[in-house]
């Protein structure tokens, strides 16, 4: 069996999950108007990591480990922030060769493009393969950091790679952790896309028009042994919609095979299910996708909701960010309700949650979709609720 | 006895100056073209007709042309399309593209960042073309390693398969980086002569150098 | 007019990578989505993109470009209204 031990999210509501989690209770939402001319040069809106407060806490863990004594880029320090706290709260040895490094990300250190920053660092170091060997090298472990760059669904795919590292009994614990900055390169990517929505942006809402950028690191570690933790992985995939590049399929179809394939892994039916943790960007086409695969899943009562009126897009790491929450919401059997939902804008009848409410939860569905037609999903339950 | 081990059936190298199938010659550069010219001509050359070949980016091109050759004479759909995986990797992400959407936007003052630019800035998208063009809809994952890792791609196409998650593995390695460009793309499904390990991967990736 | 078109003609060429596409196959009364051409809405994202960088024309709201991308003859028009 595999077991999720420890979690943290490093964002603008906090450095760790609780810290972020506490929001969420409250409804407090980390996207704002960002003005900054080095990344676009008209306001937007964004959840932005204040610089500040991860310096402090880099400069207190950098001192920990004595493994390597490089400069570090602000995405290097998230990442190396986000894993000592997830790391902290486990006894596993992480310079063991038992223990794997899986890192999730679409864009690494891509501001180190920027005219300005290229003679910061070494050309090789927007390398996505030397990010992975900078973090292992920082935190002292044995093993080849395993990168995984497949756009929006990176993060579940590297959770779903991890389960596969420990059943196949060649690691015992798996570290994933994940990051993307909110960089000029992406803001400008998404603006020619037209798809950044002028106010937070409003997962599954007849109003919503496009999603918000988030920065995240994330950091997930799941181990053979519970290490007293009763949450474990049941099963997970991913698919093709073999549609488009961009635009997800109208008929939800890789959604609803990546669904599916998780389900018959955990060997369990949609009935099963009692919450599900959306991809949710509010762009007109994903919600409406996602609703549609919900739909043929017969998943229409199950609580949905969105992170990402919260935390923004946090894109590689979106899928680790959100599944913390989720681990979070299981432990305090507390939904989340879907920030900037209010009324339903798909076309298909879903429960997407309206206020934040306890209740027990014991089976968990994650979906992600992305581009080149990207999707991915994964099943979490608390051990003794074994469906 | 139930066969329960992949095989590698066939497998297709593209390089600068040539294109195997099987390690066999099969496309020479015999003029020197340049790259980009190479890619076409690979185009022309194996006669198909997909004008969303000349949208793509040049990375996606020579992935999208390498799994056009190896699946020549291949009939996938005797599987589930759900059943198809595609497993890739390379070294360099997408720079080239990284490079050519940073170029739109150093400066405000000619600031024209492209959609059809940006969006071949992750590396998967060659994954989405090579699926919608052959209807795939199977796992799907790209990882990035410094030198090409034939245990990688070996082990998570032999981890889909034991567990049922699929039952063919489209694997390899695409890299574009300025001057260089390599595809390896190979097939690993119940037929073939070659075991799907990692040292046989791996004497395979090495025919073209 | 005549000569917008004709330009625009090469331009969209160049730009959306018809590769297979001469001028002469374009017609500019003819819709240019939905038809022999083969576009999607990437290439409706990039069309905004030319008409900023080529014309100095911007468009705001993407859903405008459905009417204003219906033909070249309406690109032409909504070109010279807004130049």
């Amino acid at each position: 069996m595999v077991f999720f031990v420890a979690d943290n999210i490093v964002s603008s509501l906090g450095m760790s999950t609780k810290q972020n989690f506490k929001s969420l209770l409250n409804g407090n939402t980390g996207i704002s108007v960002v003005e900054n001319n080095d990344i676009y040069n008209e306001p937007f809106q964004a959840s932005m990591i204040n610089d500040n407060v991860l310096e402090e806490h880099y400069n207190l863990i950098s001192k920990k480990y004595p493994y390597s004594n490089i400069k570090h880029t602000r995405l290097e320090k998230m990442l190396i922030v986000s894993v000592d706290e997830a790391l902290s709260k486990t006894n596993i040895d992480i310079t063991s060769h038992k223990t794997g490094i899986i890192l999730s990300t679409t864009k690494g250190n891509i501001n180190l493009l920027e005219p300005d920053k290229r003679n910061s660092f070494a050309t090789n170091r927007v390398s996505l393969w030397k990010l992975g060997e900078v973090i292992k090298k920082f935190f002292g472990n044995p093993n080849m950091t395993i990168v995984i760059s497949n756009a929006c669904i990176s993060g579940v795919l590297a959770i779903n790679k991890a389960a596969m590292m420990i059943q196949s009994e060649k690691y015992d614990n798996v570290v994933v952790t994940g990051a993307d900055l909110v960089s000029r390169f992406v803001v400008s990517g998404f603006m020619s896309f037209m798809s950044l929505s002028s106010d937070p942006c409003r997962p599954f809402d007849k109003e919503r028009n496009g999603l918000s950028l988030g920065e995240a690191a994330s950091t997930i570690i799941l181990s053979s042994d519970p290490n007293g933790n009763s949450i474990r992985y049941r099963g997970g995939g991913s698919a093709n919609d073999a549609n488009h590049i961009s635009g997800p399929s109208r008929t939800g179809e890789g959604s609803f095979i990546a669904i599916n394939k998780a389900l018959i892994e955990a060997g369990i039916t949609s009935s099963d299910i009692d919450h599900i943790s959306s991809h949710g960007t509010a762009t007109p086409y994903n919600d409406e996708m996602e609703s549609v695969a919900i739909d043929r899943h017969n998943l229409n009562k199950v609580p949905v909701n969105s992170i990402k009126g919260y935390l923004g897009h946090t894109l590689g790491a979106a899928g680790l960010v959100e599944t913390s929450i989720l681990l979070e919401e299981m432990r305090m059997n507390t939904l989340i309700k879907s920030a900037g939902f209010e009324n339903l804008g798909v076309s298909k009848d879903i429960s997407v949650i309206t206020q934040t409410q306890e209740t027990e939860i014991t089976t968990c569905l994650k979906m992600a979709s992305g581009f080149g037609g990207s999707n991915a999903s994964l099943i979490i339950s608390k051990v003794g609720n074994d469906k | 006895m139930i066969n329960n081990s992949l095989k590698i059936s066939k497998y297709c190298h593209i390089s600068s100056d040539r294109v195997l199938v099987n390690g066999k010659p099969f496309i020479e550069n015999i003029n020197g073209l340049d790259n980009k010219s190479f890619l076409k001509h690979i185009y022309k050359s194996i006669e198909i007709a997909y004008s969303k070949f000349f949208k793509m980016d040049e990375i996606s091109k020579l992935g999208f042309l390498a799994v056009e050759i190896l699946l020549k004479d291949i009939n996938l759909s005797v599987y589930n399309s759900e059943d198809v995986s595609i497993v890739l990797s390379n070294s360099d992400s997408t720079i080239d593209t990284d490079y050519n959407h940073q170029n739109t936007i150093n400066d405000y003052e000619n600031f024209f960042p492209s959609p059809s630019i940006f969006v071949y800035t992750l590396p998967n998208i060659m994954i989405g073309e090579i699926s919608i063009r052959n209807g795939i809809k199977g796992e799907n994952s790209f990882f990035i390693v410094e030198k090409f890792n034939a245990e990688i791609v070996v082990d998570h196409i032999n981890s889909l398969f034991l567990t049922g998650k699929a039952e063919v593995g489209i694997g390899g390695w695409v890299n574009f980086h300025q001057e260089k460009y390599e595809a390896f793309i190979y097939l690993a499904s119940k037929n073939g002569n070659i075991n799907h390990s990692a040292s046989e991967v791996n004497k395979l990736f090495n025919l073209i150098t | 007019m005549e000569e917008l078109i004709d330009k625009l003609k090469l331009q969209i060429i160049e730009q959306l990578n018809l590769e297979d596409i001469e001028p002469e196959d374009i017609d500019a009364d003819e819709p240019l989505f939905g038809t022999g051409l083969g576009l999607d809405s990437i290439d409706a994202l990039e069309l905004i993109v030319l008409l900023e960088k080529e014309y100095g024309v911007k468009i705001q709201n993407p859903k405008d470009g459905q009417k204003i991308f219906y033909s070249l003859k309406t690109m032409a028009e909504f070109i010279q209204e807004n130049q």
